[in-house]
């Protein structure tokens, strides 16, 4: 390839970034009410999805995401109400214990893996939405938390407003994907997928598989805690339902027809999925059928996902693109 | 001095010895020949000396009296005993360059503070270069940035061994590092192990082919169901009674592919 055309490819990379993000920018500003509060479930739903890829690219699908992400959520709020500690001070602190509560429950597991790793992190995490169902004190029961905290006043900006909080929350998704975009293209990225790939290569280089499973777990955890800790100062609200199985299964489904090969999948996977989920709304009582055979027809026919389709796609666009200059 | 000891090493399998009280004493900077029959309990002895397994009973003991068996493969690597695979051990989905990087963990430090923050990029310049030149070493430098999948079978073994060469082992474990290859890799793979040994690292080398065994080793071990059956420089062991009946029938192979 010329040095030309890597030029124009490199422009092509960054244009629609810039695009997108100024659209984001403006976008609150015309879109309705309810619309916009929609835009703020993508950002928490894409750390979520984003967060969870991190931790399946060391083959671990664990099934506790969703309880971490209610960890910083019920942490935040907690603290918060409680404690009075202000909302972007919970926040983070919602985030880290979550990614505490992640490396507790891996932990004990490190000694499974594959199926048995899946399943137990599954019924840890009931355990643990359990209590937060069973125990009336603190944790309200099946009503839950009510009266949470919202986000102060800063600099004459009522972040519990609509249109601020959109901003603050896409900040804190652009944050977690630098962060994490970072963490896949850095050396312990590439050591996760390493493990994924060859074990036993892995360690025989000296890669500590415990350690990185854990590393994985608990970092993936932080960022849910985060998302959480988002959602909760914005619906002011906290219950166990919203972090029940069927949460789960949402997140196992964007991930999956996203895609979890590259960065962008899980993206992908939650604007596709959601907006189909938010368009559906008048066919509600099909819907989880719907959402369901998604996910089976895309494991049977699209094996990586929606970002495979587009990849493939790229790729014959760059090569009819390649081919020509040569001619020339 | 002897920089890796065997002493006593069992291992059972249900009630089966792979290895059988077996002795071995590696000295600094030789080339040490494991061979026997299949079956004869090589690879396992690899597998314990390099922690994939525990042994049964019995002391390793690495640099006069550090004692390795029953560490994890990753902490023994630390140490700077590192192995190659009997399959073609990669990863397949990374570039040849990525693969070698990847392997330069232990040398790497890197934690995830630094990564998040940026800091970690400066580091990696000098690690990656550091990968350069161990691809270049072994004789892929044109292939940097091919895919390990689509390699030739003798550049993904080369590949294999520039994997362990990125850890700076002081022992080498190949297990059979010859495997599958035309004449042609096969020479190309024998003056690798011999540009490797120059670096001052201990080989310890499982091999079916007999004329590159008697031919790089200084020193034979012969196992034959999971026992040392005799020990001896390649002269001694290609005359010997005993190891021309472990090899029953292949007799001619011996004396065959050396004299040729």
């Amino acid at each position: 390839m010329s040095s030309h055309s890597m030029k124009k490819y490199k422009i092509g990379g960054l244009a629609p970034l810039i695009l997108v993000l100024s659209g984001l920018c403006l976008v609150p500003f015309f879109l309705r009410a309810y619309l916009v509060e929609v835009a703020m479930m993508y950002f928490i739903y894409i750390i979520l999805a984003q967060s969870y890829r991190l931790i399946v690219t060391v083959h671990d699908w664990q099934l506790y995401h969703i309880v971490l992400y209610g960890v910083g959520a019920y942490t935040s709020g907690m603290l918060a109400k409680n404690l009075g500690v202000p909302v972007f001070v919970a926040i983070p602190l919602g985030g880290a214990m979550a990614g505490l509560v992640g490396m507790a429950i891996t932990l004990p597991l490190l000694r499974t893996k594959g199926w048995g790793f899946y399943i137990a992190t599954y019924g840890l995490a009931e355990l643990i939405r359990l209590t937060w169902l069973k125990f009336r004190n603190p944790f309200g029961g099946s009503t839950g938390i009510i009266d949470i905290p919202w986000p102060p006043v800063i600099a004459g900006i009522d972040f519990s407003d609509r249109i601020p909080y959109y901003f603050f929350s896409l900040g804190v998704m652009l944050l977690v994907m630098l962060m994490l975009y970072r963490i896949e293209k850095s050396r312990i990225g590439d050591s996760f997928k390493a493990i994924s790939m060859d074990p036993e290569l892995a360690a025989s280089t000296g890669i500590n598989i415990p350690r990185h499973r854990l590393m994985a777990c608990s970092i993936g955890g932080f960022f849910a805690g985060v998302a959480g800790g988002l959602l909760v100062h914005r619906l002011g609200a906290v219950d166990p339902k919203l972090f029940n199985i069927t949460t789960t299964l949402y997140l196992l489904i964007w991930v999956v027809v996203g895609g979890t090969n590259t960065f962008w999948g899980p993206i992908i996977g939650v604007s596709v999925m959601h907006t189909l989920f938010e368009l559906s709304r008048p066919l509600i009582e099909i819907r989880p059928m719907f959402f369901g055979l998604s996910m089976v027809l895309v494991l049977i026919f699209l094996p990586g996902g929606l970002e495979g389709l587009i990849s493939k796609a790229i790729t014959r666009l760059q090569k009819r693109d390649r081919v020509a200059p040569v001619e020339t | 001095m002897p920089i890796l000891e065997v002493e006593g090493l069992s291992k059972y399998f249900g009630g089966l010895a792979a290895l059988n009280d077996v002795n071995l004493s590696i000295q600094e900077g030789e080339i040490r020949g494991i061979i026997g029959p299949n079956g004869a309990g090589k690879t396992t002895l690899f597998n314990v000396i390099s922690g994939v397994y525990r042994p049964s009973s019995g002391q390793i003991r690495y640099q006069g009296k550090t004692r390795i068996d029953g560490l994890s493969s990753s902490r023994i690597a630390g140490m700077g005993v590192v192995r190659t695979f009997q399959r073609t051990a990669l990863y397949h989905h990374f570039s040849v360059l990525k693969n070698v990087i990847v392997a330069r963990h232990l040398h790497a430090k890197e934690n995830i503070f630094r990564v998040i923050s940026g800091l970690a990029k400066k580091t990696e310049e000098k690690n990656t270069e550091k990968a350069l030149e161990i691809v270049e070493f072994m004789g892929l430098g044109h292939l940097k940035e091919e895919l390990a999948e689509n390699l030739p079978h003798g550049h993904q073994r080369a590949l294999g061994v520039a994997i362990a060469i990125a850890c700076e082992p002081k022992v080498l474990l190949l297990d059979e590092p010859l495997t599958g290859m035309t004449p042609t890799e096969k020479d190309r793979m024998i003056d690798l192990i011999r540009k490797v040994h120059q670096q001052g690292i201990t080989i310890l080398m499982v091999e079916h082919d007999m004329r590159s065994v008697m031919e790089l080793c200084g020193y034979i071990s012969v196992l034959d169901f999971g026992m040392l059956l005799v020990e001896g420089p390649p002269a001694e062991i290609q005359n010997n009674e005993m190891v021309i009946n472990a090899y029953l029938g292949t007799e001619d192979i011996l004396s065959a592919s050396t004299s040729a």
